[in-house]
């Protein structure tokens, strides 16, 4: 689904990816893990085309995403710090974001529901917690049904009932065929959704991995002692 | 483009300083028409206002609230839509409140205490100011990622318009005064929103005959239909390439 070539990208003499190879297919449930600074968030920048890298490409969906917007409409983006206008209720933020993708006919509504958002319709962005804007960033990830799903720290801020009802969503629709994406410094959390998982360091890919293929390998159990026991070895 | 230009319309509309900063506007204006025994003496006032309060406002107001939307930015920019999109669409919704209230305050007194055409030469003139300085403040938050430096820019550019560039062309007065310079200055005057702006309305005026012969050499230029056309063209320049250049460096930009 998403391929990358030769990424390089850096800022100034800094150097943030050397060079990514990867390829991620449907069905799966990436976790992107490494330490701060490794390169995890430009990377997922970059296959949105925020980050527009020095060299290299991207294909999704095998067509390659420079000059063509409209391959976004196959991603459903959850950032890690959602804010919106201040003055804009919940209700005009997500009728805006719906007729910027007027494609799209089935609007997965599961989210909104268990968050219960319609109670919150008319309530301001600026009035809102940041859990509270948290979930409506997640509503707007998932709403639109993309084949894509790139969570950025999704559970970071949420309570944990909420962070639950996510998880749950999350492994519901890798079932359905998408693409997960998700980083997360939590990694007990990735323990229980993952099906596959890329390590970076220093803006290189040291691994990419089956969760189960790793398991294997290091004789752990969870993927904090995984990843401990890759990077005492190595 | 407008429906992230009617957010943000809304969203500045219920953001009341865009209010006040018509209110404002409103009793300016009726103030300097009321003080002023003659309203061609309250027209000079409040183009003076207009020349100053405008600007600010515009560069201001603009380059904070894109500061403020970096955020909202960056998830409209991981939808399918184009970044030229987003950033025209953020510009047509500033522009349009701002200039709207500008409009709205100033229209009602200036048509009951000036002629039309002074009044529409004033109203535009507010407009195409607005946007111009719109237009600067884009230009002025996409140069940098820092917000104190990003207005920084923007207040060393109201300096630089609303006052500098004046002594600028007084210094050069002075300094050329036996030589004949008024077609130069005519042309350096295009180089200042500002000052096609003042030198638009005061043709508009008796005023101009105070200029002296530059005034008449002005009115010459500006006065007659060609020169209305030349400054109405140099305005629109004055919108077009800061946008065109916030434009281009924003498309490339990573967020």
């Amino acid at each position: 689904m998403i391929k990358i070539r030769k990424l390089k990208k850096s800022f100034g003499k800094l150097e943030v990816l050397k060079s990514i190879d990867l390829d991620l297919s449907q069905s799966e449930c990436i976790g992107l893990i490494g330490p701060n600074g490794c390169g995890k968030t430009t990377l997922f920048k970059s296959i949105l085309n925020m980050v527009i890298p020095t060299q290299g490409e991207i294909l999704v969906n095998n067509k390659s995403i420079y000059g063509n917007d409209i391959y976004r409409e196959n991603i459903g983006f959850m950032p890690q710090i959602g804010r919106y206008p201040e003055n804009m209720s919940i209700g005009q933020v997500l009728s805006t974001l719906k007729s910027l993708r007027p494609q799209t006919k089935n609007f997965d509504m599961d989210l909104f529901n268990q968050y219960e958002i319609p109670r919150l319709l008319n309530k301001k962005m600026g009035t809102l917690s940041g859990g509270t804007r948290q979930k409506i960033s997640a509503v707007l990830a998932f709403m639109f049904n993309p084949a894509i799903l790139m969570l950025d720290e999704p559970t970071a801020g949420l309570d944990p009932l909420s962070a639950e009802i996510l998880k749950d969503k999350i492994q519901l629709e890798k079932n359905k065929g998408k693409l997960v994406l998700i980083t997360s410094h939590l990694l007990s959390e990735l323990d229980d959704m993952v099906s596959e998982v890329i390590f970076m360091q220093e803006g290189n890919v040291t691994f990419h991995k089956k969760y189960t293929t790793l398991m294997l390998e290091t004789k752990e159990h969870t993927l904090a002692k995984a990843i401990t026991h890759v990077l005492k070895t190595t | 483009m407008s429906k992230i230009g009617h957010l943000v319309l809304i969203d500045i509309f219920k953001n009341k300083i865009v209010l006040i900063y018509a209110i404002v506007l409103l009793i300016i204006t009726w103030s300097v028409f009321m003080l002023e025994d003659t309203s061609g003496k309250g027209l000079l006032t409040l183009l003076n206002v207009v020349l100053l309060v405008v600007p600010l406002m515009s560069l201001l107001f603009s380059t904070i609230y894109l500061y403020n939307s970096a955020e909202f930015i960056e998830l409209l920019v991981s939808q399918p839509v184009k970044r030229q999109q987003i950033w025209l669409s953020l510009y047509f919704g500033l522009s349009l409140s701002l200039a709207g209230a500008f409009v709205v305050a100033t229209i009602i007194p200036l048509l009951l205490f000036c002629s039309l055409a002074q009044a529409l030469m004033m109203t535009i003139t507010g407009f195409a100011v607005t946007l111009v300085f719109i237009s600067l403040g884009f230009v002025a938050s996409i140069v940098s990622r820092d917000k104190a430096k990003g207005i920084g820019i923007a207040i060393l550019m109201w300096l630089y318009f609303a006052l500098l560039f004046d002594g600028l062309v007084l210094f050069l007065l002075f300094q050329f005064a036996e030589y004949p310079i008024e077609k130069p200055m005519v042309i350096l005057s295009i180089f200042s929103p500002l000052d096609l702006a003042r030198i638009n309305n005061l043709m508009q005026m008796d005023a101009a005959a105070l200029m002296g012969y530059t005034g008449a050499v002005f009115k010459q230029y500006f006065g007659s239909g060609l020169g209305l056309y030349i400054t109405g063209f140099a305005m629109l320049l004055w919108v077009i390439v800061p946008l065109f250049i916030s434009t281009r460096i924003f498309k490339r930009r990573d967020l």
